[in-house]
């Protein structure tokens, strides 16, 4: 009763060949047949979308939140989201933080789904409602729902939001990093309208390397830290800050792997678990039913599988 | 549209449960008070009463049923509600905190109490340990009654539950859930087949039945097959209880960290084990006080002594994990959680395990009765809380804690599974040496 048993052939093993191929034959199709017009270059094959959130840059003006409703058709696109809700996938949040050098200010923080690149929500799900597009965005099929909310408790980030107001149909909503608009050779909404450059859209890789190259470039205005490059194995939303991300309030003491990792373990070793029990348990019963037939027959009793039903014996 | 339908169809039919048990037991009440007086009802009228008729014995009774018909009224009017004004109208959840009483006791707690059914039935007919025979039918009409609560409660705490189907076509076998949720259908399935044979025995008796339906054939095949049946319980049990633990190996930065493991599924088959063990004991206890049965002391001495053993076990895999981990000093920590932890594993497994491995005291049926109702309240019931509630009220950040009408609901569906166990041991041979007088 192992979790930890290494299969022969891990399943896993050979979904993750299955799936880097796909995602290869994937984004090769959209390199080959229709390059992404945001972006200057595709030369990095091969490589999932993303969005890097530079929150030095943001200036709090909520033009990301309310593009994001205008794009989605949500209600309440007049005034500024204030929090997370079912019609609200992404809003601005205001920290007050201390800086380096001492200083209170006010910083602020856009939040939405983070996207992981391995994602609970979507191991979670029975259903597959939550689904990695394998393009980046992690999208959700709301024809498949059940309703059963484990994507909100798998979620590291406590993203998914749920209609609990809603008897008949509730359905989970969360950003899906404008997978429609992706298909359409958009750039997602909140990208596209920000203002201060503090949104940039590309390839995660690419992404990655401009980081780690503003990073280095600019001594002490950056923290060196990408958040989202490897917390639960990595999201495709990246963030920049000059101010520790748990002062941000973003989940400190995430792990470096992705959570999914591990349930995917255990699926892996229960065909190994239902094999022994099932050998163990038929094993068991050739040897005690033999042994019952020899004693019984010692006694010269005629041996009688010990019934489904005790009216057997009461009927002789 | 055809959803509309759907969800308008299961309204009516939670209404339909309502009303019909308040009509029943509100008949009853009047048949009960009819029949009291001379003259206004003779007893073939009685007899002639479109309703099994339960005499009141006293007024207590007839008020408890009363009580139980409200209840019953209760419940029906808040599962109205849910499918009305929606979940967060009769709940206190959230999306901080999206699972809570109905899924920690109805769903983690009724499965892993449901064990028994697995763990008797495998001693019985693998092991060939064949004095616990008298143990198997109680326990499998326990895990039958125990997955049919499951399915109840899932109607109401599932969002859509009319969408069900999605999992049996979609093979999304990386989840832990559906592996869950399929167990629960087969297993459901498997029990129903495995409580036939009781059902047979008494429609046997019925020639217009056995005209029309083979039952002596089937329950022929039934003999022929119970042995497969037996082990493919064990095996899909063994699946099932571990999977509920697996659930949560998903939330590491969620759930506290004296019961975050990557051994959460090896701990909740162990446990789920020794709640097969000692809840036979329990009930049988319970129903020989009710039924006024005699009581099988020296079988339910032999379970208490098996759970020792394997709460032992339990204790030091635990104890093991939580050395290994390099946690166990936040078992010194004066938070709830560290009392919540001592609470189940003191109360829950080392009290148990101590008692039940004293010889002369494990005979005393006081100290088997309360030393299995320690292990299954404490071991079992409070530690699936404890994974899926006290855990993460640090994450959540705040306490969660059921609204009443959660608790209403819950109870509402436990009295339901109490009066089927009272309504199936009365009619049907479960328990043998009593079953044949009670049909004559």
């Amino acid at each position: 009763m192992s979790t930890r048993k290494r299969p022969l052939l891990s399943r896993r093993d050979f979904l993750r060949g299955a799936c880097a191929g796909a995602l290869a034959a994937t984004t090769a199709g959209l390199l080959a047949g229709r390059a992404h017009p945001a972006l200057a270059s595709d030369s990095l094959a091969g490589q999932t979308w993303g969005v890097l959130i530079d929150l030095t840059r943001c200036t709090g003006c909520n033009s990301c939140a309310l593009a994001c409703k205008e794009s989605n058709n949500l209600p309440g696109g007049d005034v500024p989201p204030g929090t997370l809700d079912t019609d609200t996938y992404t809003f601005v949040d205001t920290r007050e933080v201390i800086t380096a050098a001492g200083r209170a200010e006010t910083r602020y923080v856009k939040r939405q789904c983070m996207h992981c690149l391995n994602p609970s929500c979507a191991s979670a799900c029975p259903v597959g409602a939550m689904h990695n597009s394998g393009e980046g965005p992690v999208i959700y099929r709301s024809n498949r729902c059940i309703g059963c909310r484990y994507c909100q408790i798998a979620c590291p980030f406590g993203i998914p939001r749920f209609e609990w107001r809603d008897g008949i149909s509730p359905a989970i909503s969360k950003c899906l990093l404008c997978y429609d608009r992706l298909q359409a050779n958009q750039v997602p909404a909140c990208a596209e309208a920000c203002p201060s450059g503090a949104l940039r859209f590309g390839r995660r890789e690419d992404l990655l390397v401009q980081a780690r190259a503003q990073i280095a470039s600019n001594s002490g205005r950056y923290i060196d830290h990408i958040y989202g490059e490897h917390e639960v194995g990595g999201t495709s939303m990246l963030y920049l800050s000059d101010i520790p991300f748990e002062q941000m309030g973003f989940p400190a003491g995430l792990p470096q792997s992705a959570p999914p990792e591990e349930t995917d373990k255990f699926v892996s070793a229960l065909p190994y678990v239902i094999g022994g029990v099932t050998v163990f348990m038929t094993g068991s019963v050739a040897y005690t039913h033999r042994r019952g037939a020899e004693s019984t027959a010692e006694r010269g009793e005629p041996a009688s599988v010990s019934g489904c039903d005790a009216s057997e014996n009461q009927e002789e | 549209m055809g959803l509309f339908v759907l969800q308008l169809l299961g309204i009516v039919l939670f209404v339909g449960i309502g009303v019909s048990a308040v009509t029943i037991l509100g008949l009853r009440y009047i048949a009960y008070r009819m029949a009291g007086q001379p003259g206004t009802l003779s007893a073939s009228d009685y007899e002639a009463f479109p309703i099994p008729i339960i005499r009141f014995a006293s007024w207590k009774k007839a008020i408890r049923t009363l009580l139980l018909a409200m209840l019953f009224g209760v419940g029906a009017a808040l599962i109205l509600m849910r499918f009305v004004y929606g979940i967060g109208a009769i709940s206190n959840l959230s999306d901080q905190f999206a699972w809570g009483l109905w899924i920690g006791v109805d769903v983690m707690s009724g499965i892993a109490l449901a064990s028994g059914a697995f763990v008797i039935a495998a001693a019985v007919h693998i092991f060939r340990l064949k004095r616990f025979e008298p143990l198997v039918r109680p326990a499998i009409l326990t895990g039958l009654l125990g997955y049919l609560l499951e399915f109840g409660v899932m109607t109401v705490e599932v969002g859509r539950p009319y969408n069900f189907w999605q999992m049996l076509i979609h093979w999304e076998y990386h989840s832990i859930l559906w592996a869950v949720g399929i167990c629960v259908v087969v297993v459901a399935g498997l029990l129903f087949v495995e409580f036939l044979p009781v059902v047979f025995e008494r429609l046997r008796e019925s020639e217009a039945v056995t005209r029309r339906v083979p039952i002596s054939s089937l329950s022929h095949l039934l003999k022929k097959g119970w042995i497969a049946l037996v082990v493919f319980g064990a095996v899909l049990a063994t699946v099932h209880q571990s999977s509920l633990g697996a659930m949560w190996v998903l939330v590491p930065a969620k759930l506290y960290p004296l019961w975050y493991s990557l051994y959460l599924p090896v701990f909740f088959w162990i446990s789920a084990l020794a709640a097969g063990l000692t809840m036979p004991i329990v009930e049988s206890i319970l129903s020989s006080r009710a039924f006024k049965r005699g009581l099988e002391l020296d079988l339910l001495a032999d379970l208490a002594k098996a759970s020792s053993v394997v709460l032992l076990v339990y204790l030091i895999a635990r104890g093991v994990d939580l050395v290994t981990r390099g946690v166990w000093p936040l078992i010194f920590q004066p938070n709830v959680q560290a009392a919540a932890f001592w609470l189940e594993v003191g109360l829950g497994v080392i009290v148990p395990a101590i008692l039940f491995a004293i010889k002369p005291l494990r005979h005393r049926p006081a100290v088997l009765f309360n030393g299995a109702l320690m292990v299954v309240l404490f071991g079992i019931v409070l530690n699936r809380l404890n994974v899926s509630m006290v855990g993460i009220w640090p994450y959540a950040g705040y306490v969660y804690f059921p609204s009443w009408m959660e608790i209403a609901v819950t109870v509402t569906l436990i009295s339901f599974g109490v009066i089927a166990f009272g309504l199936a041991v009365k009619y049907l041979p479960i328990f043998p040496e009593e079953g044949e007088h009670a049909a004559h």
